[in-house]
């Protein structure tokens, strides 16, 4: 416990040493391009209240929520059949390396052209671009499965439910985390840049807004408001999902 | 719930390990016939590699891939309940110890009965510790429970004692022995360890080095407290290494039986 206050003191102090650079460099600057700390944080407050901010953040979560889950489920289902079947697995490996490859801008901009400037298009362009990695992940995680647990799942008659979530899944964990947080790492980049392109809210599309209008207060304003809900997801979900998957080893 | 005993046939024409990469294939049995009654202690031994595992996992059905016929009787009651005794423990290492035998068994058992069963085996005071906190001897264990947790018609163990110090062993052995006859199975276990066998069986079947085949059976009638006699098993030893046509344990095994029972047989005078 005293570590983590120790933790949270450091913390503090190094976020007051970001605010007190920035509020300097704002006042140096002394222009409506650059505004400081104060006026940053009270436009949050009021956009939350007053403006769209709420309305724009909510969007783009449930784009990243709906994109997120799809990829790591198809990504997971492809990444296990594709370590169970060499078929399978000859038959797509060149489709996920190009995906791998192919920028997410092409992604976005082909699915826009081909199904419109549609919220579908918008999910699909960000699954996309995440689920060739989770995909490579969990090939590589199916592959290591410990055939000696799987005997003893079968020889005991656990079926294939308990089989799954007691005996393959655990083992999976590891995988799964990695594919989540470099999914989502990835995810919260991608979506920006896809509701700028063709959606008519979102953070993204409220950026693109606040560009235009040389809005730079309100731009910083959404831009933080994002980065935080970034990190509560990243330490009030995962993080903890982390602990609890690695309780029982050593 | 009453367990019903199951008797077994099996009837291998032939198992062949199919050559992958540059290994050769491997034929682990041939001509292997082999019929256990219900609750019998059939011990199987023989020289390390002549396909004792391969023979537990067909009867297991974890291996299908092979010629030959395996049945069980009565067969009306279709497939056994097997409880499988590994040569490793295979606890799940992200489970405790409770969790990982309550898993095996039906998802609305009696809790008491399973509390009744970690305490008989002694891995009551560990049950809620997770795999990797256990001894070697805990975790034999607590295999040892998962196995018995599903009340099976057929038990079948592999080496489930090796690797632990002779004391763990004997301790081990005598549970295994005292759960038997609390809740009757017919028990298929495989082993290289002759004075193991001959403590331990019933019926002890001897099979050749690969492709394996019995090759020698041999009923031990006598009482269990004078089986680990060095005289008894001596005289075992050699009748069985007759009827078998070459030595039924190799060198270095026979080495480690010879220090445990010179560590287990107080009998001098």
């Amino acid at each position: 416990m005293a570590r983590f206050r120790v933790a949270i003191a450091e913390r503090t102090a190094s976020l007051l040493v970001l605010l007190v650079a920035w509020e300097a460099a704002a006042r140096w600057a002394r222009s409506r391009l650059f505004p400081g700390p104060g006026s940053v944080l009270t436009t949050i407050a009021d956009e939350a209240v007053h403006g769209g901010l709420l309305h724009d953040l909510g969007a783009t979560l449930s784009r990243v929520a709906v994109a997120f889950a799809l990829a790591m489920i198809i990504g997971t289902v492809l990444g296990i059949a594709m370590a169970r079947s060499r078929a399978i697995d000859t038959l797509l490996d060149s489709s996920i390396v190009l995906l791998l490859n192919l920028p997410a801008l092409v992604i976005a901009v082909l699915l826009y052209i081909w199904l419109g400037l549609t919220e579908a298009a918008a999910i699909a362009a960000v699954t996309f671009s995440k689920l060739p990695t989770v995909v490579v992940t969990l090939r590589e995680g199916a592959r290591t499965l410990d055939r000696d647990l799987a005997d003893m799942a079968q020889s005991f008659r656990l079926g294939f439910w308990r089989t799954f979530r007691h005996v393959t899944l655990p083992q999976l964990s590891p995988f799964f985390l990695v594919a989540s947080r470099t999914g989502l790492a990835l995810i919260w980049k991608i979506v920006l840049v896809v509701e700028l392109l063709g959606r008519p809210d979102g953070i993204g599309y409220a950026i693109q807004v606040f560009f235009q209008l040389f809005d730079v207060r309100r731009l910083i304003a959404y831009s933080l408001a994002f980065v935080a809900v970034v990190l509560a997801v990243e330490w009030g979900v995962l993080q903890p999902l982390e602990r609890r998957l690695a309780r029982w080893r050593r | 719930m009453a367990s019903v005993t199951v008797a077994i046939a099996v009837d291998i024409h032939e198992k062949r390990y199919p050559g992958r990469a540059r290994a050769e294939p491997v034929t682990a049995l041939r001509n292997l016939q082999a019929r256990v009654a219900p609750s019998e202690f059939c011990v199987i031994t023989g020289p390390s590699g002549c396909g004792k595992t391969t023979l537990l996992n067909i009867v297991a059905g974890l291996d299908r891939d092979f010629a030959g016929t395996l049945s069980f009787a009565p067969s009306d009651g279709g497939v056994p309940r097997i409880g499988y005794v590994f040569q490793s423990p295979r606890l799940l290492p992200w489970r405790t110890v409770r969790e990982n035998i309550a898993l095996v068994r039906p998802r609305h058992a009696d809790r008491t009965e399973l509390e009744g069963l970690l305490t008989d085996v002694g891995v009551a005071d560990m049950a809620d510790a997770y795999p990797a906190q256990l001894s070697g001897g805990m975790a034999r264990r607590a295999a040892l429970a998962r196995a018995f947790a599903i009340a099976p018609d057929l038990l079948l163990m592999d080496e489930p004692f090796l690797s632990l110090d002779a004391a763990a062993a004997d301790r081990l052995r005598r549970l295994l022995l005292r759960l038997v006859s609390a809740r009757p199975a017919t028990v298929l276990f495989v082993t290289h360890d002759l004075a193991e066998a001959v403590e331990l069986a019933d019926r002890v079947l001897v099979v050749s080095p690969a492709p394996g085949r019995v090759v020698a059976e041999m009923p031990i009638v006598l009482p269990r407290d004078r089986r680990r006699d060095c005289n008894t098993l001596a005289a075992l030893r050699t009748e069985l290494t007759r009827l078998a046509g070459h030595p039924i344990e190799a060198p270095d095994t026979a080495k480690i039986t010879f220090s445990r029972r010179n560590s287990l047989t107080p009998t001098k005078e």
